[in-house]
């Protein structure tokens, strides 16, 4: 496949369309990587609109931007993807190592790193870029491998997991102090603009929101797994092109752990905007229909202890909050648990971490509470409407 | 000048032993197990008992700012630059 084939109207392929993940399959896929000016690429990659795609949706040139001010800095590669329900940066790294390298290449030069680093959590991500980097032996890019904990993936821990310390956030913004931290996502299409420029980027997605994002579809669909779609495309193409549902769907679970539960309709268009409207958010584009024939409290109250347990143990709120959230949530799938007390467990963790792990988790909780209200009634009755006990949203 | 200012708490470093909610109650509240949540603005009358707060906490984990509405921290390393 050549980049013609990265034309519409075939554009679902973007991120991952070479044919294999060597370097010569790159090369007759993608080209070259041409030189660049860097004040140039700069306004190129603002021009294009590209925003982080771990789940933040910063935009990619304010924090490049800000990092080139300073004098020395470092470019970190994120593929930890700590979130179990997550498979795409597996996927890319995978199938498509070296346009993240290609990436993290731009993204050095233009804040001025020398020795960018590329951070894994698993052994499959590690073998796909030790192989790469060896095939790269033209530049620098030192691999690190960090442990395979949810929390390992937020911007702070990382930096501390790369420098030899804890996982664990430190409550500062990296980029405030030279370290530019992307994923590895956005650092493949940071790779696609530096060869074909904003326009060409922009041809894809909606005006607001531009360019193509991976998402891992789960749950409810024929095919699970990794697809690449146009931002603004409707769920229920995404879910067509899964192979469809495969049982009444009424409840979907868009963002991921640190998402929100939301009811299934194949017209919402997959945006940042429009999740906004409904109080959800795309996140890393985790996307599971759940089948009405499974218990969501059950779920809910099973990701939620999961979630109070990847706590990074440092700020109290968190540690001792999402822990009796849990309880409370564990109680609510017995058919006993109070609203009240998920209020007031609510008002005790809320903004009140060092990082988004408590706000993520007490989002995911009270979103599937307000969503799964009837099926929380029928429990409290003692009726539990599922039929099919095996848990969907996948833990360690 | 002694308008506008906060109480933030590093909850990091906090390890809940209660003595800020002693010193000033006015504004600082403990949830149920011991970390501090702060409700109000250090107004000037509540100033002194602010700073004896932050002097008594054992994690140092907390200081007096000043409050949103300031320039984000960016701009303000960059006027600091340029002075």
């Amino acid at each position: 496949m050549s980049v013609a084939a990265l034309e519409r109207p075939r554009i679902h392929g973007r991120l991952l369309v070479a044919h294999d993940p060597g370097h010569p399959a790159h090369l007759s896929t993608y080209g070259a990587l041409p030189p660049f000016d860097r004040r140039r690429m700069l306004a190129e990659v603002e021009a294009s609109g590209l925003t982080g795609r771990g789940g933040a949706g910063f935009p990619t040139a304010t924090k490049l931007n800000s990092v080139a001010q300073h004098r020395r800095t470092t470019v970190v590669a994120n593929g930890t993807e700590g979130e179990p329900a997550s498979a795409k940066d597996l996927a890319l790294l995978t199938r498509n190592p070296h346009l993240v390298l290609d990436g993290l290449a731009v993204a050095a030069r233009l804040v001025g790193a020398r020795d960018p680093v590329v951070a894994v959590a698993s052994l499959a991500a590690a073998q796909a870029l030790d192989a790469a980097i060896a095939e790269r032996a033209w530049e620098r890019a030192r691999l690190v491998v960090v442990p395979d904990r949810f929390v390992v993936g937020e911007e702070s821990a990382l930096v501390s997991a790369v420098r030899g310390g804890d996982a664990k956030p430190t409550g500062k913004r990296p980029f405030e102090s030279g370290i530019l931290v992307q994923n590895v996502e956005t650092l493949a299409n940071l790779a696609l603009v530096a060869r074909f420029g904003a326009s060409w980027f922009r041809a894809a997605g909606t005006d607001d929101e531009p360019g193509t994002a991976l998402a891992t579809v789960g749950g409810a669909v024929a095919r699970r797994g990794v697809v690449e779609f146009e931002l603004g495309t409707s769920l229920g193409d995404l879910v067509s092109r899964c192979g469809g549902l495969t049982d009444d769907v009424d409840a979907v679970l868009i963002g991921g752990y640190f998402g929100r539960w939301l009811t299934y309709d194949p017209d919402l268009r997959l945006t940042a905007e429009a999740l906004r409207a409904r109080g959800g958010a795309l996140g890393a584009r985790v996307i599971i229909p759940l089948a009405r024939t499974s218990c969501g409290v059950a779920e809910v109250a099973r990701v939620t202890r999961y979630l109070a347990g990847e706590s990074a143990g440092q700020c109290g709120p968190c540690v001792f909050g999402l822990a009796a959230l849990a309880d409370e949530l564990d109680e609510f799938a017995r058919g006993r648990g109070g609203n009240d007390r998920v209020a007031q467990l609510k008002r005790q963790i809320a903004r009140r971490g060092a990082c988004a792990h408590p706000d993520g988790a007490l989002g995911f909780a009270t979103s599937g509470l307000a969503l799964f209200a009837e099926e929380v009634e029928r429990h409290r009755r003692g009726i539990c409407t599922a039929t099919n006990l095996e848990p969907v949203l996948p833990t360690p | 000048m002694t308008a506008n200012r906060e109480l933030r708490v590093e909850m990091i470093k906090c390890d809940a032993f209660g003595y800020c909610a002693e010193l000033l109650p006015e504004i600082i509240e403990l949830d149920e197990w011991g970390y501090p949540i702060v409700s109000g603005e250090v107004t000037a009358d509540l100033l002194d008992e602010a700073r004896r707060a932050v002097d008594a906490c054992p994690m140092v984990a907390l200081r007096i700012a000043r409050r949103q509405g300031r320039p984000s921290r960016s701009a303000a390393d960059g006027r600091r630059r340029s002075q």
